[in-house]
């Protein structure tokens, strides 16, 4: 079992003709996970081949989504035109868009995130690195990878990882993989300050996935997502969890890289939100070398396994 | 982005909310064209620097005060040439102050009653919010935090947009009459579309002022813009004053780097603003101090890491660099050839840290191993910030 994803869901990637979505389509067929599908308006009728895999591409989501049967898309289309892709998924009636695209202006992003209010399809991202569901093979090959992510680092196991920032998923994966431990589902939910599934969201997933016995929640300065989160996870989940906040340091006012990362008042800083952390149960990493480590103390705390 | 004072009131007055009259000059030669422009009598001078606590600021001279009410033009004239030219320094600028390179002269107002008013994003319902308080003039944090019950909040549909009874709502909140209340009302709305129409990421007006034949007027301005979003308003990008910048920030952004100076010793490479935030916090975490924040981006070529060995060694306080990338799909013998390349372009003397892992880690770390350079290397994020902490110690 996993979150989202698993290794039978079929995927699209919207803007599979451009060189970075044809890259990581490419990387996504490489580890297995089947991508059925490209989008690329005018190009519609034409093949993407990689590997022996050739993939149709169509003119529009609907129609890929009718031939091929297939449910959630993978968005690679410029910031400009990305609002009006994931709305077309949303159209569609897909189960999940995950958009990866940076640069998003926020105004198309409320418009999208208003016009998505009580629509079927479940929106993650935009500007994050996708979803991964290892798989059993070697370099946990055989799993769905939606995204810009590296596959080879995950391994099938039972630790949920849940992130706003790329590399930092990358980081804590590498980590549990490194100590034997493996992933149900890693989930980078992106940098943003408008965006579909919440840190909430993706926590409530792994609190119901039988699976996932552990969970390592990850977040960064700016809005309060995380402090939602984490009063939802005391208050609900019996797992144990541990967190980390990146951003200590950052000077208020500045845009640290992310569009959301940006201390804005008292309670959005990495202070407030440790705090938060430590008073609702979570295990905090003091840095994020620790993350595992944190999560084997959790558990170790909660007399669980993580194996 | 953020945009000046005198520019931020053009555009107010463009989308039809009223600012005092006023009229800029960037120079002393231009004092007695943008006065002639006001009429006679009490004027303001106010220095346009993109920073707050302008009133209470200091010149690097030792003249107090960014903001002066004169009482006459020809007063005026003589406090702008105490400013132009001159570096303030607030309770925002750090110590280093800005330099006043344009001087705003505006009708002083009477003022009744100062409010306040600003439109941002409300990120926990994902839509514009409306923020109004009978407390003008004065921190907004503070009010939140001591008196909420004078903060009127509304949150407006994007789908529907703003709609008459949430502006009732904050007329009547603030408690304003029926002649103050139409004018209020006409603001509040030419403000929204502002915010809306030019994709704004904040507008804060403080203090929104009532005069004594009950006009409703922005009596400061302060707008910043959504970055995303300004490939659709190059009106906008007009607006955008280098000066206002860390000359580092700009050459980093010509080669795609997000950068932003910190005032540590112990400069920082790394992929990933996530990550880039953590290895700042590690440092620190160690005991050292951060000199930077720099996210070389997922496809970082040898071209861009050569450049952001060049942008951080511009910074005089640095004493060491650390390296700290994750090759996901990046390779990491791309990121070790852009390192020696770099470091024997700029002939490194500085102790230089670095911790690879991920894609082709092998190859990197043998590219830097056979490079001959002296270089220590971390296995861990924690190990190389321990090592670089120690060494530049």
């Amino acid at each position: 079992m996993s979150i989202l994803i698993s290794s039978e869901t079929k995927i699209m990637v919207q803007g599979i003709t451009g060189a970075f979505g044809g890259k990581h389509a490419q990387l996504s067929i490489d580890y297995g996970t089947q991508v059925v599908a490209g989008v690329t308006p005018g190009k519609g009728g034409q093949t993407f081949e990689h590997a022996g895999v050739k993939v149709p591409i169509f003119n529009t989501v609907a129609e890929a989504a009718k031939a091929t049967g297939a449910t959630v898309s993978t968005i690679f289309v410029p910031p400009p035109f990305a609002g009006d892709a994931i709305l077309e998924c949303v159209d569609a009636g897909l189960d999940l868009a995950v958009c990866i695209t940076e640069g998003i202006p926020i105004k198309d992003m409320i418009r999208v995130k208003r016009a998505m209010s009580g629509a079927k399809t479940r929106l993650i991202g935009p500007n994050c690195p996708g979803v991964v569901t290892p798989g059993t093979g070697e370099g946990s090959k055989g799993g769905c990878r939606i995204g810009i992510a590296p596959g080879y680092i995950h391994k099938k196991g039972h630790v949920g990882v849940v992130s706003r920032s790329g590399t930092l998923t990358y980081e804590a994966v590498f980590q549990i993989t490194s100590k034997g431990l493996g992933q149900s589902t890693s989930v980078g939910i992106g940098g943003d300050p408008v965006n579909g599934t919440s840190h909430l969201d993706v926590i409530k997933l792994f609190n119901e996935d039988p699976d996932t016995k552990g969970i390592i929640l990850i977040g960064e300065i700016g809005g309060n997502a995380e402090v939602e989160a984490a009063r939802w996870i005391k208050a609900n989940c019996k797992k144990p969890v541990a967190g980390f906040i990146a951003g200590a340091t950052a000077p208020a006012g500045r845009r640290m890289g992310h569009a959301g990362a940006v201390v804005g008042g008292h309670e959005d800083t990495a202070e407030a939100k440790i705090a938060v952390f430590k008073e609702c149960g979570i295990e905090v990493a003091e840095t994020p070398s620790d993350m595992a480590d944190a999560l084997l103390r959790a558990a170790k705390a909660k007399g669980v396994s993580l194996d | 982005m953020n945009i000046h004072e005198y520019q931020a009131k053009t555009l107010f007055a463009q989308f039809g909310v009223p600012v005092p009259q006023g009229a800029s000059a960037k120079s002393a030669a231009e004092f007695d064209s943008a006065l002639a422009q006001l009429p006679e009598g009490p004027t303001m001078v106010k220095s346009q620097i993109h920073a707050g606590g302008r009133g209470k600021g200091t010149f690097t001279n030792g003249y107090k005060g960014g903001v002066k009410f004169c009482k006459t033009k020809t007063d005026a004239k003589s406090i702008a040439g105490e400013m132009i030219g001159n570096t303030l320094v607030t309770a925002q600028t750090g110590a280093a102050g800005r330099k006043v390179q344009t001087i705003y002269f505006t009708v002083a107002s009477d003022i009744k009653k100062e409010y306040y008013l600003a439109i941002l994003l409300d990120r926990a319902s994902s839509k514009p919010v409306i923020v109004a308080s009978t407390e003008g003039g004065v921190e907004i944090e503070k009010v939140a935090h001591e008196t909420p019950e004078k903060i009127f909040k509304v949150l407006v549909d994007p789908a529907y947009g703003l709609a008459d009874f949430q502006v009732r709502e904050l007329i009547f909140g603030l408690g304003l009459n029926a002649a103050e209340g139409k004018n209020a009302a006409k603001l509040i709305r030419n403000l929204y579309k502002m915010f809306w129409e030019t994709d704004a990421a904040m507008i804060e007006v403080n203090p929104l002022i009532t005069t004594p034949d009950d006009q409703v007027l922005a009596l400061d301005a302060k707008v910043s813009f959504d970055s995303n979003a300004l490939f659709r308003h190059p009106e906008i990008v007009a607006l955008r004053d280098l000066n206002e910048e860390d000359p580092k920030e700009i050459e980093a952004s010509k080669y795609d780097l997000a950068y932003i100076a910190l005032d540590g010793n112990i400069a920082c490479l790394v992929n990933g603003a996530g990550l880039a935030m953590s290895t700042m916090d590690i440092i620190k975490h160690y005991g050292g101090n951060p000199a930077n924040f720099l996210d070389v981006g997922g496809g970082a070529s040898k071209e861009k890491v050569v450049a952001a060995f060049k942008i951080i060694l511009g910074d005089a306080n640095v004493q060491g660099i650390f390296v700290n990338i994750f090759g996901g799909i990046m390779d990491c013998n791309v990121i070790a050839e852009g390192i020696v390349e770099a470091v024997k372009e700029v002939g490194l003397k500085l102790p230089l840290v670095v911790r690879l892992e991920g894609n082709n880690v092998d190859k990197g770390k043998a590219t830097l191993d056979a490079s001959g350079l002296s270089l220590v290397s971390g296995d861990t994020m924690a190990d190389a910030a321990q090592k670089i902490v120690k060494l530049v110690a």
